[in-house]
């Protein structure tokens, strides 16, 4: 039994070595409280001399944000068990890789999905009705001058298609039933148990929806999952709402789209190439832009505190993590 | 029916216009250049006004059209029409109840969504190209927050409804407790204040409710509460409102509607925690052709002697 020998020495377990592996765009807020509980090493702190050797047999690490993991981070730490994340989605992380070395991998979980269920909900009232737009236009001393604001659209009634009825999904899901919208959904499979119309892909849900709202994670098969075929399919009234991942949606496409006027309008959350956000977008009324926050409220963060401390003790003592994701 | 004047009293819908110009002989008051010229001369063949909640029928309207029968009110309040005036003479009235509820609530949910997570505040960052030079800050939550109504008629219970579906805890304050209900009730609108994080005004405006919200109020509401307001712009004491978000005494306002629309006063054009809209509450294709549609029943259930749609005097 050379492993668990190897987990008896006093190096591993009175030391409870922990990666701090982050972008240096992340900040290191969380890391004083860590340090009183755990031998933490920073990769960015070049300064500590014990850095490299106890790389080679730290079995933890807490992934900050969106941070990348890939087969070359994964080489530095020969004996990685357990990667605790801290975004709600997983295309950061090689997870074939990660599945090959034995090591478990986590997310946020649930912390972010009630803000980011609002949030949704938010963006699609925005759009509809028109919200952001009238703002302006009352905040650039228009009504006086030009009276009425162009009318918006009803929010009751709308057939939503929601893509990737997971824990946002189905807390959008939720939230818009009592405004008396129909939904329906796509998923990899069917949820047991849910009483909305299954499609087995999105080209017939957005035949079937008058708007589309994409809360799933970002994985080769959802890469552009969103492109001409889709939005034509969605069609002139039709509205995309992204709260998952730029690159759900072919960009460029989207763009031409709106500025044709061939959909009915955009809420978007995230982009292909953030911070960078197309700049004929800025123009256009029928477009809602937020800079990727849905998730950003002080409650999503104490959340995701809670769980991925949790999950670092529990991997410690041995106990089952939380928010896990599950290998297919 | 083609010779009965109809008064329409502001522009409100095109599509309600063409309607009537079908049926009755419309005439547009806000094209007329010398109203009382123009009412000696029609005033005998004008027999219904058509107003809404900018222009309806005041007493000096009403006396100057002694054929006056119907006032069809294109909106669900009617505090631009003297309804006493219209009993006194036997004049009927109607608004357009319940077609207009469902977007009215969900446009107070939308303000509350917009004021908490900053949502059009951040469509100017991202407009403005700041995102580059760095994130956006942190919003506030809106799932959970308590929410107060001030009236619990239609549009109450439909802010309700949505609002419960967040999560929100419901308390409301009308002037008598309603029955049949779990929400919690509280006798006075300072009461409520002091306990929900988010105040909304779903009342009708009356000699009573008018200045409902003031600085006490607001004072209850807190540095952290947020104002909501869907009702009408005299609900509120707008001075007050002005002063109390530009000193930080109150956390925040998404407002339709104002005191003396289409003016807002423009110390709030800088606020990043308001929300202005122009008076938009019914402001949807589906809503405003249901509206029009329930205008121009009841002018012609009037006048072919059936029984009123949607009646108020």
């Amino acid at each position: 039994m050379a492993s668990s020998d190897q987990h008896q020495s006093p190096e591993t377990t009175d030391l409870r070595l922990l990666i701090f592996h982050r972008s240096p765009k992340y900040g290191n807020t969380c890391l004083p409280k860590l340090k009183t509980l755990y031998r933490v090493l920073d990769p960015l702190d070049e300064s500590d001399p014990s850095l490299l050797p106890l790389s080679r047999s730290v079995r933890i690490m807490l992934c900050i944000g969106s941070t990348p993991v890939t087969s070359d981070t994964l080489d530095k730490y020969p004996n990685l068990e357990c990667i605790v994340g801290t975004s709600a989605g997983f295309d950061h992380f090689d997870l074939a890789e990660c599945r090959r070395r034995g090591i478990r991998v986590t997310t946020a979980g649930d912390s972010f999905s009630d803000n980011v269920a609002d949030f949704a909900v938010g963006l699609l009232i925005d759009v509809l009705r028109r919200v952001s737009a009238a703002d302006r236009f009352v905040r650039a001393g228009s009504w006086p001058i030009k009276g009425k604001f162009p009318l918006g659209s009803k929010v009751g009634g709308k057939r939503v298609g929601i893509v990737g009825l997971g824990s946002i999904g189905s807390r959008i899901s939720k939230r818009l039933e009592a405004f008396g919208c129909s939904i329906a959904y796509t998923s990899k499979r069917m949820k047991p148990n849910v009483p909305f119309r299954f499609h087995s892909n999105i080209h017939d849900l957005a035949i079937n929806s008058d708007v589309l709202i994409l809360c799933c994670s970002l994985t080769k098969e959802t890469h552009h999952i969103v492109g001409k075929e889709v939005l034509t399919a969605l069609g002139q009234e039709g509205v995309v709402i992204n709260v998952g991942r730029g690159a759900l949606v072919d960009e460029k496409e989207l763009v031409q789209f709106l500025k044709r006027g061939e959909i009915g309008g955009a809420g978007l959350d995230v982009y292909e190439n953030e911070p960078y956000v197309p700049k004929e977008l800025f123009v256009l009324d029928n477009a809602v832009l937020s800079p990727h926050i849905a998730v950003s409220t002080p409650e999503s963060f104490e959340a995701l505190e809670e769980l991925f401390t949790y999950n670092i003790q529990a991997f410690f003592s041995n106990k089952p993590l939380q928010a896990q994701i599950e290998y297919d | 029916m083609e010779s009965i004047g109809v008064l329409m009293a502001c522009p409100m819908s095109s599509y309600l216009e063409q309607e009537l110009d079908k049926r009755f002989k419309l005439f547009r008051f806000w094209n007329v250049p010398q109203k009382n010229e123009f009412l000696n001369q029609h005033a005998n063949s004008i027999r219904a006004v058509v107003g809404n909640a900018f222009a309806g029928a005041d007493a000096e309207l009403i006396d100057s059209l002694p054929k006056l029968e119907i006032v069809s009110s294109f909106s669900v309040g009617l505090d631009k029409i003297d309804l006493n005036k219209c009993k006194d003479k036997g004049i009927r009235v109607t608004n357009t109840p319940d077609v207009l509820t469902e977007d009215v609530a969900d446009l107070a949910i939308g303000l509350m969504l917009a004021v908490l997570r900053r949502i059009c505040e951040c469509d100017r960052y991202v407009r403005k190209g700041l995102w580059k030079s760095g994130d956006f800050k942190l919003t506030s939550k809106f799932s959970g927050k308590s929410v107060g109504i001030i009236g619990l008629g239609r549009i109450g219970l439909a802010i309700a409804k949505r609002a419960e579906a967040f999560g929100c805890p419901i308390s409301y304050y009308t002037r008598s407790e309603k029955p049949n209900t779990n929400y919690k009730y509280y006798p006075s609108v300072v009461e409520l204040a002091s306990n929900c994080q988010i105040l909304v005004v779903a009342c009708a405006l009356t000699p009573e409710t008018r200045h409902i919200v003031n600085r006490e109020v607001m004072e209850a509401l807190g540095s952290k509460g947020i104002l909501i307001n869907i009702g009408r712009g005299p609900h509120v004491d707008e001075k007050e409102l002005v002063s109390a978000l530009l000193e930080g005494r109150l956390g925040g306002a998404g407002l339709d509607v104002f005191e003396n629309e289409p003016e807002v006063p423009e110390q709030l054009f800088g606020l990043e925690n308001v929300v202005l809209l122009p008076h938009v509450g019914s402001g949807t294709e589906e809503t405003r052709k249901a509206m029009a549609d329930l205008v121009l029943g009841n002018l012609e259930a009037h006048f072919l002697n059936k029984p009123l749609l949607t009646p108020v005097v």
